[in-house]
């Protein structure tokens, strides 16, 4: 089992989950983010004085799979979040030892699925 | 303490009468007691056609992302600016060049304004002095444009709409409303238009119209050709605006029986009140049937446009007519709404189905409900008043789109109008989901 972590572009979220529909993975955590990679930041200014924003908007995307999911999902990210220009994100996969759904107290395979 | 208040007033309306007694046995127009009762009346509509302002600025940043809501209100502290100033320099003279230009489609009294003989005095007009009429007409003038506001908001260019705003309520606004209210052509066809249904809404609405014809949709609000909801970021401050501008037409229909007068001004308060009343019911009934769930935006739409209906012939149509007049209104401004949306017309806060629409429903309402108007003249008032703001509007809208530009870049719309146009945010501290 996996764990794939996503950040990406807020303007491209629609676009991922649309991908994400396609490739049938229907599972999903979203959630706001802010972050900086090799993006430079944006001058904002307040009553004359300058801001700069390091930190820009990102959200994060995290997708529990079993390991014949990992490449589908992963393409699927891709797919809907490239634009080609910097700041289209980054994917982080890790490994996911355990899964539990709290409603019936399956685990592993059975409760990602 | 209550019956101490009581007492107190009945003493001052009593001494109001005695006053108004010893003055009205003087042969002058109007004696001063009233004529000062009837300024103060119309100084307060004026205060309250002010605070519509807020209404428009608080309405259309609830209507709209987060965002965007620097822009918007940045727009909507500028139109009352705009408004004044350029009333004050061309527009009130435009608007009433005096009686030379009776019956004209166009008349002018040169620039800036000052004081004319016996301004201040009732020999000016019984109800209010110089003044006071120019304050309270410049009031309304800058409304026309706030319609445009919201309408083509969240995608064009600062520069741009402040340029258009400009020109539009300088010379666009004033010529249609000396048509009517400055004594031109249509006056002397006994069209009517009490409080600008036409004059006013419908203004607002050809250029709001013409706006988004040319910029088109915003990004995201047509994914394979089907509309896709983009919600407003706050109820709360739509709902404000809402009140705020009902409590504004009290004004801005109240004010324009131009005077104090107890019987008119009453009775349109009352027929105003019934149609904002009926436009909330209709919309209502119009929003649960069509959309499965009654819609709080659709409902705040139908209160203005019960009020935008009722416009027209707030002094003119009877009880049950108002009644019926704001329930239509309430209909119609669903139907539009979700008309518009299907036509590929983006339109944020509903302006054109709130003010086009219904400007036009509210001052043929007038044909069909008064036996003193006649249908066809309502119908070309309201057909005159729709080709000269539409082309007027259009032609401006396309210069400016081959000098300056309309739309901001798409980037700059995925990111915001605050921080594109400003370079500031509306809610600083606070994390706001922006995946549209």
């Amino acid at each position: 089992m996996k764990l794939i972590v996503a950040y990406i572009q807020p303007e491209k979220l629609n676009a991922v989950k649309q991908s994400l529909y396609e490739a049938e993975v229907f599972k999903i955590s979203v959630t706001n983010a802010l972050g900086c990679g090799r993006q430079k930041g944006y001058h904002e200014s307040y009553r004359g004085a300058d801001v700069e924003v390091n930190l820009l908007k990102k959200v994060r995307l995290e997708i529990a799979v079993n390991e014949d999911f990992v490449k589908p999902t992963v393409d699927a990210i891709i797919k809907g979040a490239r634009t080609g220009k910097i700041g289209d994100g980054k994917i982080f996969i890790l490994d996911l030892p355990e899964c539990i759904r709290i409603r019936t107290g399956e685990t592993g395979h059975l409760a990602i699925g | 303490m209550r019956a101490g208040k009581r007492t107190l007033l009945a003493v001052l309306m009593s001494l109001l009468c005695m006053t108004t007694a010893v003055f009205a046995e003087e042969s002058a127009p109007v004696d001063m007691a009233t004529f000062t009762a009837n300024n103060i009346w119309m100084m307060v509509a004026t205060f309250l056609v002010f605070v519509m302002h807020l209404g428009f600025a608080t309405l259309e940043a609830g209507l709209t992302r987060a965002k965007n809501t620097v822009n918007i209100l940045f727009k909507n502290t500028l139109i009352p600016a705009i408004g004044v100033l350029t009333f004050a320099l061309i527009g009130f003279n435009l608007m009433y060049p005096g009686e030379a230009f009776a019956g004209r489609w166009f008349g002018f009294s040169g620039f800036g304004i000052s004081l004319p003989e016996g301004g201040v005095t009732s020999a000016y007009n019984v109800g209010y002095t110089y003044w006071t009429d120019f304050l309270f007409q410049a009031m309304f003038a800058a409304t026309a444009a706030t319609i445009v506001s919201g309408a083509v908001a969240e995608r064009i260019k600062l520069h741009s709409f402040l340029l258009f705003s400009v020109i539009y309520v300088a010379i666009a606004y004033p010529i249609v409303g000396m048509w009517h209210w400055g004594g031109g052509w249509l006056a002397v066809q006994n069209f009517h238009d009490f409080a600008g249904s036409t004059m006013v809404h419908s203004v607002g609405g050809w250029g709001a119209l013409a706006g988004v014809l040319l910029l088109g949709p915003r990004l995201g609000k047509y994914v394979n050709g089907k509309p896709k909801p983009i919600m407003g970021h706050s109820m709360p401050l739509a709902v404000i605006g809402v009140f705020l501008l009902w409590l504004g037409w009290f004004g801005f229909n109240g004010g324009s029986v131009l005077s104090g007068d107890p019987g008119p001004v009453s009775y349109v308060l009352v027929t105003t009140t019934l149609a904002a009343a009926a436009g909330i019911v209709g919309a209502m009934a119009t929003s649960w049937l069509v959309q499965k769930k009654p819609d709080l935006s659709m409902v705040l739409n139908g209160c203005l446009a019960g009020l935008v209906g009722i416009t027209a012939g707030a002094d003119a149509v009877g009880i049950s007519a108002s009644i019926i007049i704001g329930a239509i209104a309430g209909v119609l401004v669903v139907l539009a709404v979700l008309g518009f949306d299907r036509a590929r017309i983006d339109d944020p806060v509903g302006a054109l189905s709130v003010h086009l629409v219904n400007g036009i429903w509210g001052t043929l309402a007038v044909g069909l409900f008064s036996a003193e108007y006649s249908f066809l003249v309502q119908l070309k008032g309201v057909l005159a008043a729709g080709v000269f703001c539409f082309v007027f509007a259009f032609v401006l809208f396309l210069a400016i789109k081959h000098i300056l530009g309309l739309r901001v870049s798409e980037e700059e719309e995925l990111k915001g109008l605050d921080i594109g146009e400003h370079g500031m945010e509306a809610y600083g501290g606070f994390q706001i989901f922006t995946t549209q």
